[in-house]
């Protein structure tokens, strides 16, 4: 099985893709998206509400390693199909990106192993490559700290 | 040895990310591109030579201008790209696996 994150964002389209598959049944899989103790726990963020429905929203807060709100992100739920699907709209608070469109589908491969596939869609293809390149600014601060250390064994 | 310019240093660089960013749906001279920036011309001239060397971006003569647009093969070709996005949620999936594994065996 191919566990294996995937992304794929085709050039100058105003989307992405996102797929996995789990070692888990598709209604675990499920749940962890949709109950708030379980997404904090892998997501790592702060579920101020979750009202898991047809027309339900949702809003999340993530905070930084000194107790302070890093971002906030909230949405809404357009189509909330246990198991099956969510389509929901997200968007980080005060950020560039904008809303984005979540399709997200849930499918069963066995009766142990599932599938998730996450689709969004951008206002723009700007907005999308910006999203793209958001985690490269940890990344890059890893790669100074590995290059100050180099340099310190030098002096 | 090897080359001076690599593309993951070209890309480090906020300034030349925002010029990647610029360039993704249109070529711009080097002066349209700078009057997009507070840095002085000559800083901007020296990011769009670096781009140029690691080939993410290309030189395309037009009249007396010179325009810049992104080496979409280059771009594609620079699968790293994508990879620090990618690696964000691999990780956050290997998490969401092993939590609903404890979750499942508590139950």
């Amino acid at each position: 099985m191919n566990k294996k994150t995937r992304v794929t964002a085709e050039e100058g389209k105003p989307e992405l893709f996102i797929t996995r598959e789990f070692d888990l049944p598709v209604n675990l899989l499920f749940k962890a998206h949709v109950e708030p103790e379980l997404l904090q726990e892998w997501m790592g963020t702060t579920v101020l509400k979750f009202d898991g429905k047809k027309h339900g929203s949702y809003e999340i807060e993530t905070k930084d390693h000194k107790g302070q709100v890093a971002f906030r992100a909230h949405g809404v739920f357009h189509d909330f199909v246990p198991n099956q699907k969510i389509t929901r709209t997200f968007e980080m608070l005060g950020s560039p990106i904008g809303v984005q469109l979540e399709f997200m589908e849930f499918e069963p491969l066995t009766n142990d192993t599932s599938k998730l596939t996450i689709h969004s869609v951008f206002k723009s293809l700007e907005r999308r490559n910006q999203l793209l390149m958001y985690p490269f600014e940890p990344g890059i601060n890893m790669a100074h700290n590995r290059l100050q250390e180099v340099v310190n064994k030098l002096k | 040895m090897k080359t001076r310019r690599d593309v993951f240093q070209a890309i480090a660089d906020p300034t030349r990310r925002a010029i990647l960013l610029l360039l993704a749906t249109q070529s711009m001279t080097a002066g349209a591109i700078a009057a997009n920036f507070n840095t002085a011309r000559p800083t901007v001239s020296k990011h769009l030579q670096i781009l140029t060397e690691c080939e993410l971006l290309k030189q395309e003569q037009s009249g007396r201008e010179i325009h810049y647009h992104i080496n979409a093969h280059k771009m594609k070709e620079l699968a790293d790209f994508l990879e620090p996005f990618r690696q964000m949620w691999d990780d956050r999936f290997n998490k969401l696996e092993a939590v609903m594994k404890k979750y499942k065996s508590k139950k």
